[in-house]
């Protein structure tokens, strides 16, 4: 039934000049409306075909609306379809004729064919008009109900777009919970994840307003729920699997054995083709093992092999999502994947955004017995026509000789690129010649010898001339020439475009001075002379106060400028680990491909669904930790940190997550757990009931039951408050006028030592017990942490710092508190907390 | 949940444009299309198939040329949205015969259907073929597939060779035979992608090998299929390191390292006998991919060397030896190689009587370019260059130049050994005996030698 005059139509398919087109179409439609000529509706097909290839390319067609809507009475499923995509596009901008679409659009959601019922719906919904919700709530009812399953997915869907147009209607009309109730029953299965979307969704939208909404969001990951879909996920389609996934990673099983058995569940999921349900999987189980350290190591060495397939299988775009997936596993645990390095090897077709991904790789993964092989490959990789690339290999080559044991295969091949004689490969080199000898001075009887044949001529980069530069003034009583090298560089001074260079010619020649006094005397004064004389305030600066502290003393000089060095034993890490354990809790979502934590780079409103419930210990946790440690996020995000915050407060009370997830189900602790629950719902009267409720909900579906009287032997001296509140600024301040009240140390269980991997760990445990964390930060074995608590119904604070140490299992403590006189108590609370972590 | 939908052309022109939830401005297109041309200043890097702009994430894959696009305000799986962009590009393929501009352009309004049933409000509803027959009222204007670039690997059977029947896979879903009969045909593709990097001295660094079952089937009435592989398959290589090429040499057992099935595959005795049972679904799919880094044969050997010939010139030999039975032909073979930066010009000489080869000095990226229409099992090729520089070379040659890299295609072939033993259609009458159509193919992913 092809078009005859198609053909013609493509020759120029794109780019008419727009008016007069538009109103030859206008016309043209005109004279079809009215007609029932046989074949009209082929010419109008035509016609329909002109003007949504205009829509196409951005032509504006919203004139001919009233025209269209004429020609819409038509029996013609085709140009309904069209008509229908057409009228879509433009009502929101033509809300006074959308009106007239109502009416034909309402008579098809009654038609005998399934197929234009729910068309029709789906059109009708997509008006996107808000006077026109009123004639949207009918259709969509008798949809929801229609006997046909197309037309209960489309009215599914409608439901969500109606709640988008207009919230209220959508309520009061009581669409949110004829949802759940097909949710729940219906039995296909594509209906089913379309009403979990728009669930959650619309229950995350109300919940800031409505408790009900609220309770009903929780209850999407209780248990029933959850393994009324987890029972069916095969029938599911692969997307549907996706979305059912998701949120199965924010479900919190009650004890090992449910883990195991959702694993044990979806471990064929793992063998799917399809990447996003791998992926999703993989969150699964990666979340569901957290506070399970030998198991989760397991779950890496499952995942591995699938993962590896899809970045073999799929188009260089799958590939590159799923590397960046398994980019961030590999640097949480190097060591799992250091005989698979020969994976991450580059390809020389391959783009340079995963080249460069496999070179963090390789870097990570090197280790005693790989290493060797991964500096050869590396190697080869600076002699690449890719010069960023080659960069950094070479980079690489020097960040595995930072990290190595055995340097002296390395530095070997560091010294070889000196002498390939490219200049981005030199200047390269001598940067990572200078980190080395500042790691490893014991080196520098070799390094010198090299270093000292580059003639500075060659070096114009900037960053390479000041590692020059630097190594000239720190050796310059082993190369014999570096007093005339650093007089002729003076020399040269208005030359010198970079002030970095400036700054570090300035204290090279210092340096030297203290060492060679007589070759550079001469040198130096030329060299404070141009400083002072620079119009950098830098060098200036340093030229002038260089100058003055000669004056006053040289020998003080001396020890000022250059003192005896220690070797630098680690260099900071450019990442802070809170942002990498936010990234990791981000698995399988944007995050992981830009390295960013997700309130980097989406606004408030799109957030995901259940997105600052489930997270909200960490999240709010890792907001604050940003202000104490790295400050350089604060700046960015200032304003949305404080409306996280705010939310967290909202949301704390309603969800009692963190403790859910720390309770320690042995029997011999159980009473313990059911008594903070008790503390907390005693401590908050306001929020009592609801908190209550949910944790009652859960405890009775563990079987757990709640002991009606709290256990009276030991009873706790002292009330925390669970929603204890207190920003980083006013932390800060207390810690530091407050004198250290008690300071102990505490041993660790060797299971509290065993999860301790991440501070998350930690965290969400203390936070179960009222306490909260403020900041944290460190990598095994050492980790800091700053905790705080309230006094139950009283401004009354306590401050910890806690310092612990893995290896030997202890724990630093120090405690400061408003009140002095129940820091003891408090101090027998926080130790008794902490006894508790990481029993199982 | 994505927010927008499109496809644009080379140029940058929307052919189709498709807004799911208009929580995105209208002009993403062009904001989308600015950056990835413009990724970075010197024109040298690729943009990432994901980015943000103000907010805004753009995903897009590559397909014929043509750039498939989603945007969403959301944080959500790119994994999802990736695969999604490319099971959108197979169905639409799936629907039209050929994906391409043209047929893009002349179909859209069947794609607008497609893509309408396709995703709801930003959530994907499905993107079976066989579930969106049901919704798809529009027929394809088929297009001449003759003059189109290929899709996909499968696509290399429609290159002149007669033994394939060439319309195969560029027919519509929706399309009969003349006669109104549908012919009941099935296609099983071994589609093998090699990766082998050679050392400097010629002996093999790495090699792996990504394979894909694909299949389409143009059969009616959906019947079952098993589809049996080698008996002595197995996977996963228990302990040690996956590169232990001593393990598997010999034993004649095909060891695959991993795979994953297309889930309509059931594995119910898989274990047994390495059989697999599915219902195909109509369309073109992958009933399994698999990986292997057990040692093969490589299909080529190269050598090559790089020497300097008095001032200001060298000469390069690379020496190509195809390793495979003579009754087999590769083609499309193209090798190159970079030269030094400093090379000016480049004469070239072929062996006497070389037939069906060119050669090529790309001046603009310093590459030596060596053409060959076919390679047949068993025999060699050589060929010389001599190249002048413009300047002294200081350091090692062999630093400046190569590595070389080699693509080509080997029908009816492949090197895993990895087979299909039968392909079992459950018959649905005596009379009933479809075509099938099993066949295989090597391509190189990336082959190197280094020098």
């Amino acid at each position: 039934m092809a078009p005859p005059a198609q053909s013609q139509r493509s020759q120029s398919p794109s780019q008419p000049s727009g008016k007069s087109e538009v109103s030859d179409l206008k016309l043209q439609l005109r004279q079809l409306a009215g007609s029932r000529a046989p074949g009209v509706d082929d010419s109008k097909r035509e016609l329909f075909k002109k003007v949504i290839s205009y829509m196409t390319i951005g032509i504006d067609v919203s004139s001919l609306f009233g025209e269209m809507v004429m020609c819409s009475a038509t029996s013609d499923i085709v140009l309904k379809k069209m008509c229908y995509l057409y009228v879509g596009n433009y009502a929101k901008v033509n809300p006074d004729l959308a009106l007239l679409t109502i009416n034909f659009l309402q008579r098809d959601c009654h038609d005998e064919d399934p197929m234009i019922r729910g068309l029709a719906l789906r059109s009708l919904c997509s008006l996107r008009v808000a006077n026109l919700v009123e004639y949207l709530v009918g259709p969509l009812g008798s949809g929801l109900k229609d006997s046909n399953s197309y037309v209960r997915t489309v009215a599914v869907v409608g439901v969500l777009k109606l709640y988008h147009i207009s919230a209220s209607t959508c309520v009061d009309a009581d669409f949110p919970s004829t949802l759940k109730h097909l949710m729940l029953n219906d039995p296909d299965t594509q209906i089913v994840a379309n009403c979990l979307s728009a669930l959650e969704e619309i229950w995350s939208a109300e919940a800031s307003t409505s408790e009900e909404a609220a309770r009903e969001r929780e209850a999407l990951i209780s248990k029933p729920f959850i393994y009324y879909l987890l029972n069916r996920i095969k029938e599911f389609s692969e997307w549907a699997q996706c979305l059912v996934l998701e949120l199965v990673t924010k479900y919190v099983p009650s004890d090992s054995s449910e883990i195991f058995d959702i694993m044990n569940l979806l471990e064929d999921r793992l063998q799917h083709a399809n990447g996003a349900v791998v992926l999703a999987t993989v969150k699964v189980f990666l979340q569901l093992t957290l506070s399970m350290t030998d198991v989760h190591q397991q779950v890496y060495e499952r995942i591995k092999a699938p993962l590896l397939t899809l970045v073999s299988s799929g188009s260089p775009e799958q590939s590159y999502a799923v590397l960046s997936h398994l980019h961030l596993l590999v640097m949480r645990a190097p060591y799992v994947f250091s005989s698979d390095y020969k994976h991450f090897y580059c390809q020389y077709n391959e783009p340079s955004y995963v080249k460069r991904l496999k070179l963090e790789m390789l870097t990570a993964v090197a280790n005693e017995s790989n290493t060797y092989e991964i500096v050869t490959e590396l190697c080869e990789y600076a002699a690449n026509v890719d010069i960023p690339i080659a960069r950094e290999s070479i980079r690489a080559v020097g960040k595995i000789a930072l990290q190595q044991y055995d340097v002296n295969a390395i530095v070997d091949r560091l010294l070889q690129f000196l002498e390939m004689e490219k200049d981005y490969v030199t200047a390269e080199a001598l940067v990572l010649v200078k980190d080395l000898l500042r790691k490893y001075p014991q080196w520098s009887h070799d390094c010198i010898a090299v270093v000292g044949n580059i003639s500075s001529k060659n070096v114009q980069e900037p960053k390479a001339k000041a590692a020059l530069i630097w190594m000239l003034g720190e050796y310059s009583q082993d190369m014999q020439d570096a007093p005339y090298i650093l007089e002729s560089l003076v020399e040269n001074w208005d030359e010198e475009h970079s002030a970095e260079v400036r700054l570090h010619l300035l204290t090279a020649v210092m340096k030297c001075f203290f060492k060679r006094p007589p070759e550079t005397q001469s040198a130096l004064g030329a060299a404070l002379a141009a400083g002072i004389g620079d119009f950098h305030q830098d060098v200036h600066d340093r030229a002038l106060f260089y100058y003055r502290i000669l004056r006053y003393n040289v020998s003080v000089a001396e020890r000022v400028v250059n003192p005896p060095k220690q070797a630098v034993s680690v260099f900071a890490d450019t990442q802070s680990s809170e942002i990498k354990d936010r990234i990791f809790d981000e698995f399988n979502s944007l995050s992981v491909l830009y390295q960013k934590s997700s309130y980097m780079f989406t606004d408030k409103e799109h957030r995901g669904p259940l997105e600052f419930a489930d997270e909200l210990g960490n999240l709010s946790i890792g907001e604050a930790a940003h202000n104490v440690i790295s400050s350089q996020r604060v700046e960015e995000n200032d304003k949305d940190l404080l409306l996280t915050t705010a939310e967290k407060e909202e949301t704390r009370g309603s969800s009692n997550n963190g403790s859910v997830y720390a309770v320690p189900y042995d029997s011999s602790t159980s009473v313990f757990a059911s008594q903070t629950q008790i503390e907390s719902a005693i401590s908050n009267p306001t929020t009592a009931g609801h908190s209550q409720h949910a944790s009652f909900g859960i405890d009775d579906l563990l079987g757990l039951g709640m002991p009606a009287v709290p256990d009276v032997a030991s009873p706790p001296q002292l009330k925390l408050n669970t929603k204890a509140a207190l920003d980083p600024n006013a932390f800060q301040q207390k810690w530091r006028q407050l004198p250290v009240a008690l300071s102990q140390e505490l041993s660790l269980s060797p299971q509290a030592v065993a999860s301790l991997t991440v501070p998350q760990a930690l965290l969400r445990h203390m936070q179960s017990h009222s306490i909260h964390c403020i900041a944290s930060g460190g990598q095994s074995p050492n980790f800091k942490f700053f905790f705080f608590a309230q006094k139950y119904e009283e401004p009354s604070n306590y401050l910890v710092e806690c310092i612990i140490n893995t290896t030997s299992a202890k724990a630093q403590v120090k405690i400061k508190a408003d009140d002095q006189r129940t820091s003891q108590a408090f101090s027998s609370l926080f130790e008794l907390a902490l006894s508790k972590f990481g029993t199982p | 949940m994505i927010s927008q939908f499109f496809v644009l052309s080379q140029r940058g022109d929307n052919i189709v444009f498709r807004d799911y939830r208009s929580e995105v401005a209208k002009g993403s297109a062009e904001i989308f299309f600015r950056k990835v041309k413009f990724w970075k200043e010197d024109g040298q890097e690729e943009a990432p198939p994901v980015f943000n702009v103000d907010g805004v994430n753009y995903f897009h894959v590559k397909v014929v040329g043509l750039l498939f696009v989603a945007t969403t305000r959301v944080n959500v799986s790119p994994s999802l949205v990736l695969e999604l962009l490319q099971r959108i590009a197979r169905v639409i393929k799936d629907y039209l015969g050929v994906l391409s501009e043209d047929s893009l352009r002349k179909n859209f309004v069947l794609v607008y259907e497609l893509l309408d049933e396709v995703i709801d409000f930003g959530y994907v509803q499905t993107t079976s073929t066989e579930v969106l027959k049901s919704y798809v009222f529009n027929e394809p204007i088929v297009v001449d597939a003759a003059r189109l670039q290929p899709l996909g690997p499968a696509a290399i059977f429609m290159q002149g060779t007669k033994r394939m029947p060439g319309t195969a896979v560029t027919k519509s879903v929706l399309a009969n035979e003349p006669g109104g009969r549908k012919r009941e045909e099935i296609f099983v593709d071994i589609i093998e992608k090699i990766s082998v990097t050679f050392s400097s001295s010629g002996y093999i660094l790495t090699s792996e090998i990504d394979g894909t079952i694909q299949m389409k089937s143009y059969l009616s009435g959906n019947p079952e299929i098993r589809l049996a592989l080698n008996e002595d398959l197995s996977i996963g290589r228990g302990g040690g390191s996956i590169y232990d090429y001593r393990s598997s040499s010999g034993s004649g057992a095909v060891i695959l390292d991993d795979c994953n099935f297309h889930e309509s595959v059931r594995l119910d005795s898989f274990d047994m006998d390495r059989t697999l049972a599915l219902v195909p679904p109509d369309g073109e799919f992958p009933v399994m991919n698999y990986r292997m880094t057990q040692e093969f044969k490589p299909p080529f050997r190269i050598n090559c060397l790089i020497e300097e010939a008095g001032q200001l010139k060298a000469e390069v030999i690379i020496k190509v030896r195809a390793e495979f039975p003579s009754n087999i032909t590769a083609n499309t073979v193209v090798v190159q190689m970079p030269l030094p930066k400093y090379t000016t010009r480049a004469s070239f000489e072929l062996e006497p009587g070389a037939v069906g080869q060119r050669t090529d000095f790309k001046e603009a990226n310093k590459k030596l370019e060596w053409g060959l229409k076919k390679i047949v099992g068993g025999s060699e090729h050589t060929l010389r260059a001599k190249l002048t520089f413009s300047q002294e070379s200081h350091a090692n040659i062999t630093k400046e130049a190569g590595p070389v890299s080699m693509t080509f295609t080997i029908p009816m072939f492949n090197v895993s050994r990895l087979q299909v033993k039968y392909l079992q259609i459950a018959k649905k009458s005596s009379s009933y005996n479809p075509y099938r159509w099993v066949r295989y193919v090597t391509q190189a992913n990336s082959y190197v030698a280094r020098i």
